[in-house]
Formats: C-alpha cells, structure tokens, sequence
C-alpha cells in the first residue's frame, strides 16, 4: 500500500482505488490536543486540494484538505466523541474519512514518504 | 517600545523541559510541557506548578490617606484587614480598566501590589502620578513568584515548606522563611482550585522551583492550561475580556467596586449605571465540542450582536465555553446565541458563570 503527502500535512493511503485519508504525525504533533474533528459528509465529491473537514485542537483551529479528487464513501465515527485518537494514532486509527479515488494520476501531485520527510525538514 | 523578550529565572528549567516557549505579555513564557490537556487534568486532581516570575509586583510604604493610596483603586487599601489581599482595579477616567490587580496589606502602613505583566508599565506610571507622598518601587525583578494550584497542593506545602500554611484561608496570607529567605505564602490562584502563589527573591525561585517538583505530586504546568482553568471558573484576562475600554459595570465585575469611597474612574462609572451599561459580559456553553475563539461573531436571530473574547474547549465539560459582550437584554439566561467566524458557526446558549463549579478553591 502506498502513502503520499500533501504540502498541508494531509496523507493518502491508496488500496485498490480507494484512499484513506487523515492528518501527518507531524501536524497532529504541531496541532496539540484535538479537541473536534469536523468530518465530511457521506457521499460528498470532493476536489483534489479543496476542502475536506476542519480540525480543532486547545490551541488552534486549521483546515482540512482533500488529498485527491473523489466520492466520500467512509467516514471514522469514533473521532466525533475521540477526537484525541488523531495525536494517539495520526496515521492509522485517526484517519478521517475513505475517498473513492476519481483519478489516480493526481497521486503524482502529492509527495512519497521520503519526499514528505525531506519537507519536513526545510519548515 | 522594547521588543526585547524578558527572560524569567526559571527560563532554563523550562527549555530543559522541553517546554514550548511563546511571547506573553513581553515574557519568554512556556505554553506547554507534556500537553495542555494532561496539565489542565494534572491542576484539577493532582497540584500543577506554574512560573508566574512575569508578573509584576509593587511596593508601597507610607501613609495611605495622605499619599492618596486610598483613592488609586475601585476598592479601600486601608481596611484590608493586616495578612488579607484584595482583588479590584485602577480605572482610567472614563472608567475603562487599566488594570485588574490585587493589594496585598504587608504591615499597617505597607502594601505589595500584584498587576499583569503587559500591563505592569502603565499601572506603575499610572499609580505613580496619583500618588503625592510615601515610597512606591516596582519589585517585579527582584521577586519570584510560582503558583501551587490543585486539591493535593496543600499536602505538598505543609510537608516540603511548613506546617504553617495548613491553615490559612482563603484570600489570606503569610510570611515565612522558605529556604532561608522571607517569602510570601498567598492562598489565591487563578485555577479554581485549591492554591498557593508563593512570592520569594528572585535568586532563590529556582531552587523553590525544584524543591515543589521534588514531590511526585507535582507537575509543571504552563499558561495554556492556566487560560483554560481560569476560563472554565469565568475569570477575566486582562487584554482579552477586560482593557481600558471595559468598564467594571460592562464586565459583570461590579462587586469588585467600592462605591462608597473615592477613585478615578467613580464619576463616569456612576454614570453609566445611571444611563445603563451599553453592553455587558455574557457567557455561553457551545452545543458541541467546537471552541469559541477571540474575535468571533456573536450572532442573535442572524445579526451580530457582540463578539467572544475567550473561549476554548473544556475538558471538565466535554463541550466549547466562552465569554463575550452583548447589549445587555441578550443576557438572560438561555439565550441561543450564534458564533460565527468565515466558515464556522456553532449554536451557543447563555448560561451562568463559573461554567465548572466543582473546584477545590476553598476547601
């Protein structure tokens, strides 16, 4: 399975034309405490870079961007009563929502692990 | 105006901690240690220990009367009964607040004033040019001062620093000899739980710093649990809830205002109480668990009627609380109100203050 990055920290795991999708270590980490996980709606079509929900934690309140284009088919409940699963578990039991990819030729827009490494390191 | 932060003594200790550092009120403070969260939960059940170094404290010698001492603030110095402090304000004429500050009466003819640290300027020019007698001196340098605050930090008192602090009350204080130094023991806080600030020199703060932290019952604690502890008790911050815009009156804060003496500031004040107060302090619980915050839109029946100056998520509540103005017939309580601010908007109600009533502060 493959992992890519946007520039606003957001990540995409892809696996078989659908893709999870959920906020960087980095930017949980950065965040603090989150207090409030604002979900996409079921069904909602999302634009590649537009976006996706809204995140808010004790000390700010950030958007969340869409990784890449495509149909809302999953969104993780359990983040409504827990939002502080996002700083336990940023990249696997935080993901947000499940995007049915429109275009998997986006994902080449987006950074590969070790490019969002890297990035990390000119912030 | 100097941009230069100032550093606290306890600046390393933070850094060694790891501590997230941020400017506040012209200080190099820490925000966080292990989590604004953990420490706000470590305040409410354990006993949190905070560096408040940045605040600033005056001194004044002399006769109270004469000097015109008694006339600075919305309350009387002189009947602050000897080892009792005493919360109130200096006003501006048209009766905005300067300050919030609190008297502490040392000896019969001395007082040490505890103000803001950003503010701790104009208060001592403002104080200065109403006083004509007695001896007034800024001490913030040369005084430390921490904060013990939670249900256990009177255990943690008695047994590294004295029997003595067991019994005193609430808003009262002593003085007592803290590792080998004249230090002043205050049972006040800003937590709404049960406390001590403790104000000793400046040289020995740091050792004091790291006696506290000696017992496993303490943990450091910065100022963003600090904003969400006084927040879910309703206290007032100064430059967010209160300025020199504010009065007293429009800030719910009327009880701290002795009409019977006088101040600068009482003549305007009695005339807003005549005409009304065009606007007033209201409090509100979100219906959900998004935060108010500073500057957003308070909205009644889709026009804006006031905006928020605090708000966060509270832990002890599991919900968004805030505090904000609006014309005074929006108060009541129940209110819907709407917070707006770009794309958010969360529904509010007006409820009473403090949002979290189950805090230690005076058992």
């Amino acid at each position: 399975m493959s992992m890519y990055f946007t520039k606003e920290h957001e990540w995409v795991k892809v696996k078989e034309g659908i893709g999870a999708v959920g906020i960087s270590e980095h930017a949980a980490h950065e965040l603090g405490d989150i207090t409030f996980v604002e979900l996409p709606k079921m069904g909602a079509v999302v634009k590649q870079f537009a976006m996706l929900g809204s995140i808010e934690s004790v000390k700010a309140a950030s958007d969340i961007f869409a990784p890449v284009s495509g149909t809302v088919v999953k969104v993780n409940e359990a983040l409504e009563t827990a939002p502080e699963i996002v700083n336990e578990s940023a990249e696997d039991a935080g993901w947000m929502a499940w995007i049915e990819i429109a275009d998997e030729s986006e994902l080449e827009n987006l950074m590969t692990q070790g490019q969002y490494d890297d990035y990390l390191k000119t912030l | 105006m100097n941009d230069q932060l100032q550093a606290t003594p306890i600046c390393g200790r933070h850094r060694d901690l790891n501590a997230l550092m941020a400017p506040f009120g012209g200080w190099d403070m820490p925000i966080q240690y292990e989590g604004i969260i953990a420490e706000h939960s470590w305040c409410r059940t354990q006993a949190a220990l905070f560096d408040i170094c940045h605040m600033g404290e005056f001194l004044f010698q002399g006769d109270f009367e004469a000097s015109g001492l008694e006339d600075v603030f919305t309350f009387s110095v002189k009947t602050i009964p000897l080892g009792r402090s005493r919360y109130g304000f200096l006003l501006n004429e048209q009766g905005g607040i300067i300050d919030d500050l609190i008297v502490f009466r040392l000896a019969e003819d001395k007082v040490m004033i505890v103000v803001n640290a950003a503010t701790a300027p104009k208060d001592f020019a403002a104080i200065t040019a109403r006083l004509h007698g007695g001896e007034f001196s800024d001490i913030t340098a040369a005084t430390g001062k921490l904060d013990l605050q939670g249900p256990l930090s009177r255990y943690v008192m008695v047994e590294l620093l004295g029997e003595e602090i067991a019994a005193i009350p609430y808003f009262k204080f002593i003085t007592m000899n803290i590792l080998g130094v004249e230090a002043i023991v205050s049972r006040t806080g800003y937590t709404g739980e049960l406390g001590y600030e403790i104000f000793i020199p400046a040289e020995k703060v740091c050792e004091l710093w790291d006696l506290l932290l000696t017992d496993e019952r303490v943990k450091p604690a910065g100022l963003g649990a600090r904003d969400v502890l006084r927040l879910e008790v309703g206290y007032s911050l100064y430059g967010s809830d209160i300025d020199e815009d504010t009065t007293p009156l429009e800030a719910g804060l009327e009880g701290f205002v002795n009409f019977d003496k006088s101040f600068i500031g009482k003549e305007a004040l009695l005339r807003m109480k005549q005409q009304g107060v065009p606007r007033k302090k209201v409090a509100f619980e979100v219906n959900g668990r998004r935060s108010p915050r500073h500057h957003y839109e308070l909205c009644f029946e889709g026009e804006t009627v006031g905006a928020v100056t605090s708000g966060v998520f509270s832990p002890m509540l599991g919900r968004g609380i805030g505090i904000g103005f609006v014309k005074p017939e929006l108060t009541s309580l129940g209110t819907p109100l709407t917070i707006r601010h770009e794309r958010v908007s969360m529904e509010a109600t007006v409820c009473e203050l403090p949002f979290f009533r189950d805090g230690s502060v005076r058992s």
